[in-house]
């Protein structure tokens, strides 16, 4: 389980993040949803430990992420599996490379037994016959795709994906989300989604937690998404043409 | 200040937290191939016309007839040893393998190819930069030796070709008044000159923020901060080692 309380964060005298407190659970796909520019990157850089927010704990498992020594830091990272927003495939590296290269930086795995598993990760993502393929040869959802076998290829506790969706077709877009779905139940993975993607939130969000100007509005539910009373959820929500009530 | 701080922070990054060394002997055979291989034509062109044009202008000069013409390849020698080989070969390099650094680096940063790998853990700085320096610690001094010969090649063939200094008289301008010292002067500068090279190109890459345009703002600077250093030190080498 993911537990974060009170995280503050500041740039400048911009107050980006105002205490925001929230647990994700195993097995869970949680999103994090808001408008652009609400904080919900900067929330899961908190997270992930690529920025240091400027108050408040993020605990795994019990474990805290921001004061705990190198090797529990380093323990937790290895846990992790992320899914960035532009997928951060090395472009120097082909598919298979890319999905091999945390075996290789972190594990003492024989060279048999890395091939193996990222030929089980291609497989999962449906993408054994690219694994030759440099990522500047491959589609945007392909590449999606490449960067959730890298980040499963850990076997991770926590995967965290950065609007997974960004950039995609509405059936790639669908595709992705049933994929992180799938993965999430079949290895009890405490999941983590930031996306403002309307069908992603009806379609796999089991929680969701609503950012607006760096604070948390509302916690609930893709049932109860449409029916909430806060102002700017459903102004949110109903920006959606298909979903607004005339 | 600050950023001459950062920049001293960004070094002390470069060897903590290290990978396995194995992870690194791959990477800097690559990087010596991209940096030194892939710099060889450049180098070899532009040394080889530096080495020409000095030579005739140094003819050109000494126009005295009692100055021996054999001094004309004593000046070739020695500028290009001294001189023209490390700061030239350095100033292109700085043109040549800087922006690659830069512009590299830059864009995996915005492209979170570097918060992948701190994200799994692995100190990115490290990962990327340290193979780049090993292999411009190992390949600038080979460029510079390669650029000395071909510079003083270039010397004799244009001097010989259009008629200024006989074979025999650059032969022994050459041998003449030779101080050895002079080689390790300008490897020793060399040295300096690839780690500010790399370091430089690879701070400003690293530290990129924004997007395309500010990847190739990055660019820029490696290149004239790298070139700025490298004339300073270039200077206070020279007073530090050949003034008595």
């Amino acid at each position: 389980m993911i537990d974060i309380k009170n995280i503050s964060k500041t740039f400048g005298d911009r107050m980006v993040l105002q205490g925001i407190s929230g647990e994700f659970k195993p097995g869970d796909t949680s999103l994090i949803i808001g408008t652009s520019g609400t904080g919900k990157s900067v929330l899961l850089k908190c997270m992930i430990g690529l920025v240091k927010p400027d108050a408040g704990e993020v605990l795994y498992d019990g474990r805290n992420f921001l004061t705990g020594n190198d090797e529990d830091i380093k323990n937790i990272r290895r846990e992790m599996g992320v899914l960035f927003q532009g997928s951060a495939l090395f472009d120097s590296k082909s598919v298979r490379d890319n999905v091999r290269f945390p075996l290789d930086m972190l594990t003492g795995m024989s060279s048999s037994e890395k091939d193996d598993r990222v030929q089980v990760c291609l497989q999962r993502v449906g993408l054994e016959e690219a694994a030759d393929l440099m990522p500047s040869e491959i589609s945007g959802g392909m590449k999606k795709r490449v960067g959730i076998a890298r980040a499963i290829v850990m076997n991770p506790k926590y995967l965290f994906c950065d609007e997974p969706n960004s950039g995609l077709d509405p059936l790639t877009s669908i595709k992705i989300d049933q994929l992180i779905r799938e993965i999430t139940d079949e290895f009890k993975i405490t999941t983590v989604v930031i996306t403002h993607d309307m069908n992603s939130m009806m379609e796999i969000g089991e929680k969701i937690m609503f950012l607006s100007q760096g604070k948390k509005l509302w916690e609930g539910n893709s049932d109860s998404l449409t029916h909430s009373d806060v102002k700017e959820l459903n102004e949110f929500v109903y920006a959606n043409k298909l979903l607004r009530k005339e | 200040m600050s950023r001459l701080g950062r920049y001293f922070i960004f070094l002390g990054s470069l060897f903590r937290n290290r990978e396995k060394f194995r992870v690194y002997l791959g990477l800097v055979v690559d990087e010596c191939m991209a940096i030194g291989v892939g710099s060889i034509f450049i180098v070899a062109l532009v040394s080889s016309f530096i080495g020409a044009v000095t030579c005739v202008q140094t003819a050109y000069n000494l126009d005295n007839p009692f100055v021996p013409q054999s001094i004309i390849a004593l000046i070739v020698r020695d500028s290009t040893i001294l001189e023209l080989a490390p700061t030239i070969t350095a100033i292109v390099l700085a043109g040549k393998v800087g922006s690659n650094i830069a512009s590299q680096l830059g864009t995996m940063r915005i492209t979170e190819q570097i918060d992948a790998l701190e994200v799994m853990g692995i100190n990115s700085s490290s990962y990327l930069v340290l193979p780049k320096v090993i292999a411009s610690l190992l390949m600038f001094p080979l460029l510079v030796i390669m650029a000395a010969f071909l510079s003083i090649l270039g010397g004799y063939l244009a001097g010989t070709l259009a008629g200024v200094i006989s074979p025999n008289d650059y032969a022994a301008g050459l041998r003449l008044e030779y101080k050895p010292f002079g080689v390790t002067f300008s490897l020793i500068k060399t040295v300096v000159f690839a780690f500010l090279i790399s370091t430089i190109s690879a701070f400003q890459g690293f530290n990129v923020t924004g997007g395309a345009l500010e990847v190739g703002s990055a660019s820029t600077s490696a290149v004239t901060n790298s070139c700025i250093a490298v004339v300073a030190a270039d200077f206070i080498l020279t007073q530090l080692l050949l003034t008595e």
